[in-house]
């Protein structure tokens, strides 16, 4: 192939027919709170640890939905559950909680 | 004197005995592997504390004055005081008193171990001498008042509030077997002694209750049975004791040492955390005392109820209970026995593993130094970017160089993580920090939350570094006049942030401030019994809406004083209690100083 100096980057679309979205379905058993995010996205905005690790709560919420089990992962190995993001958000989500539940079901467990 | 059994024998002791030996030898084996389960340096500390002399000494004062005189039950409420102590005191004093009587009057019998509980059966006009009326006297002395307190305890399961107590804890089938039988071992004793009273002798209630009997009774055909029956009674409580919540009494004369010995918690379920969780005997105040206890759907979630759930090890409810407390630590300081609700639940939160660890190899803040005194504001005066601007401008105007840690936000001090149960995480923020703050240069880290101020003193090595609250840094300022402000006529009550006041029991500081910048009131409950806010970053698992009440009731105690203003010292309570209080504002003690401070300068 000729080298031109860039390439295409793989799609990114998500085939939501075909996502496995058993490990969110149970962070939704172990934090209900999940599913009335609006991803406002304050808590990305207030994070403590974004600047450096890319970590939003808003993003881990969707990422699940999706199946981007390698992004969340990446993600909340960042959190340093300090509880900004628990005292911003306008729905009263308990983010840590949520935080530790998805940490807690792997993409093993989710299967 | 003279005995009246040949032998010294009779097989009513037998269930006596059976007992006494049982709970003997289990209390043994449990003490040996308590000490066992103790980390190595744990132990070898313990064992040392037992042949120093200084704590030799003071184990003994602390056991006599917490297991027998309760002397911190008498000061939560002389009427649940003097019932504790007048059953253990009591108690105490009928075993040494009878063991004296043996000695006095046949010291061959004092080997058999259940002669002196039961001498007034074996023996025949004991009270014969001045001597033998005196110990006479003051056995049926110790006995009223053993059921004194016992006709209390009575009164108590059924009108608990006389006791200071609005709730109490509802028994297990084995705790109700446990507690009728002890209540029946005094009445017994008493009915037994005055059986035999014409016999052995007797005092100011047997020999009466004697007399009495002999009018309607023929007492010799009562004397054996009422003896059987005491027997049974103290062999009933003493097979019973270790599974119930009597275990308390042995395991707190362990916790006793070891605690001062210094031993922690180190394990959720092994050596001192047993040793807490056993010696708690489930007297209920801390249910009254928890914030969360203001729902009725958290009652089961108190620190009694934990005790109760590691003893059975029903480990869905320890989960549900540790996740669930805001480890304001109020448990612990209204507990008699001292037991350490919100460390055994960290304990237990640190069992717990997941399946993604945190990794924070991107995160290198930068140092933000130069002067002497470093500043860390931490995330949650971030999230209050008020309380940041008015202590800036409190130490501009007192002269004060100082350079900010975290301007533009920094990471988070650890202690989330700590309380959480991930160690390591927390442990890997730590070392971030601490070189930072090592290589600024600075001889004073000042914060202005007291969550990061107690983490930084207790768990951070930064030799040379003085670790200072901003309450108690401003209240130096005000003390050495770099700061000037007059007292007013608006009217404060401070609240005591749990992390500050119990967490590090700083609690005059912030009220000296206040006392000088205008009128200080005091809430209802206030110091060590001040009520948490309900924001605390101790829970996991408690929800939004579920805190709300816990504030709306904190905040009420607070605005019950009719106060201009509600003071707090941590940037959480603010925004939590700021969030529910419409009517009264809600400030952080440096932004009174500031206002004082620009009222004062105006009116210059
Ligand atoms: S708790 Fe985690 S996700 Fe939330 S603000 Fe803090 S670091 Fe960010
Ligand atoms: S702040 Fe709350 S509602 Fe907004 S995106 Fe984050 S989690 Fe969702
Ligand atoms: S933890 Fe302490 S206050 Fe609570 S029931 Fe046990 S002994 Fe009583
Ligand atoms: S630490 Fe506070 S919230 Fe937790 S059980 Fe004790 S009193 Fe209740
Ligand atoms: S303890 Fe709380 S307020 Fe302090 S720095 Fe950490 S998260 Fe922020």
């Amino acid at each position: 192939m000729i080298p031109f100096g860039f390439s295409l980057s793989p799609s990114s679309v998500t085939d939501l027919d075909k996502v496995d979205t058993r490990r969110y379905r149970e962070l939704l058993r172990l934090e209900p709170g999940a599913a009335t995010c609006i991803g406002c996205g304050s808590c990305s905005a207030t994070c403590t640890s974004s600047a450096w690790t890319g970590m939003s709560v808003r993003k881990v919420i969707l990422g699940l939905q999706r199946g981007r089990d390698v992004e969340v992962d990446a993600m909340l190995r960042g959190c340093m559950l300090c509880g900004k993001c628990t005292m911003v958000c306008p729905r009263g989500i308990n983010t840590r909680n949520l935080i530790l539940a998805a940490m807690r079901i792997s993409k093993e467990d989710g299967k | 004197m003279t005995e009246r059994i040949p032998g010294a024998f009779h097989p009513f002791v037998i269930p006596f005995l059976a007992g006494m030996l049982f709970v003997l030898g289990y209390c043994l084996v449990g003490m040996v592997r308590v000490t066992l389960e103790l980390p190595r340096e744990d132990r070898r500390r313990f064992l040392l504390s037992l042949i120093t002399p200084r704590t030799l000494w003071k184990n003994i004062k602390d056991i006599f004055l917490n297991c027998l005189i309760h002397v911190n039950l008498w000061k939560r409420n002389k009427n649940l005081g003097f019932m504790h102590s007048s059953i253990a005191f009591g108690w105490f004093m009928i075993i040494l008193l009878g063991h004296i009587e043996v000695a006095l009057f046949l010291p061959h019998r004092i080997r058999f171990f259940y002669y002196p509980i039961f001498f007034n059966f074996f023996v025949a006009e004991a009270d014969a001498t001045i001597k033998g009326s005196v110990m006479m006297f003051l056995m049926d002395f110790f006995l009223l008042i053993i059921l004194i307190g016992i006709a209390m305890a009575m009164v108590k399961r059924i009108r608990s509030r006389w006791f200071g107590m609005r709730r109490t804890t509802r028994l297990s089938l084995l705790d109700s077997i446990g507690l009728y039988s002890l209540w029946a071992i005094f009445p017994l004793r008493l009915l037994a002694e005055s059986f035999t009273a014409h016999i052995s002798g007797g005092s100011f209630l047997t020999i009466p209750m004697n007399w009495l009997f002999h009018q309607f009774l023929t007492t010799e055909y009562h004397i054996l049975p009422t003896w059987w029956a005491y027997s049974i009674a103290l062999g009933v409580f003493m097979c019973v004791l270790p599974f119930t919540r009597y275990m308390h009494i042995p395991a707190e004369m362990l916790l006793i040492p070891m605690r001062n010995a210094g031993i922690r918690v180190r394990h959720p379920r092994k050596g001192f955390a047993k040793l807490e969780y056993y010696s708690c005997p489930g007297c209920g105040v801390c249910i009254d005392a928890c914030p969360m206890s203001v729902k009725k759907e958290n009652l089961k979630d108190c620190t009694v109820y934990l005790n109760r759930q590691l003893r059975r090890g029903n480990e869905r409810r320890i989960a549900e209970i540790s996740d669930k407390c805001l480890l304001c630590g109020k448990c612990t300081a209204v507990c008699q026995v001292g037991v350490e609700g919100p460390e055994l639940r960290v304990a237990q939160r640190e069992r717990r593993r997941y399946a993604i660890d945190p990794d924070y190899s991107t995160v290198r803040p930068e140092v933000k130094g130069g002067s002497k005194v470093l500043y860390f504001a931490g995330c949650m005066t971030h999230l209050t970017p008020s309380v940041k601007s008015a202590l800036s401008s409190v130490l501009e105007t007192a002269g004060v160089e100082f350079s900010t840690m975290d301007p533009d936000g920094g990471i988070c001090c650890g202690r989330p993580l700590m309380m959480a149960g991930r160690k390591e995480a927390a442990d890997a923020l730590i070392e971030k920090n601490r070189e930072l703050i090592l290589g600024s240069g600075c001889d004073t880290l000042l914060l202005s939350c007291p969550i990061c101020y107690r983490v930084f003193r207790d768990s951070y090595d930064l030799p040379g570094i003085r670790v200072v609250h901003h309450s108690v840094y401003m209240d130096e300022l005000l003390r050495e006049g770099r700061l000037k402000i007059n007292r007013g006529y608006e009217c404060y009550v401070y609240h005591d942030p749990c992390e500050l006041g119990r967490g590090c029991g700083i609690y005059d500081q912030p009220r000296h401030l206040l006392a000088s910048a205008g009128e200080l009131v005091e809430a209802k409950k206030n110091r060590a019994e001040s009520i948490c806010c309900g924001g605390s970053l101790g829970s996991l698992s408690l929800s939004f809406e579920k805190r709300r009440d816990i504030t709306l009731a904190s905040l009420r105690n607070l605005t019950d004083t009719e106060a201009d203003a509600v003071v707090t010292a941590c940037p959480l309570c603010k925004s939590t209690y700021g969030r529910y209080s419409d009517d009264t504002p809600v400030m952080d003690i440096a932004e009174v100083m500031q206002h004082k401070i620009l009222l004062y300068e105006n009116h210059e």
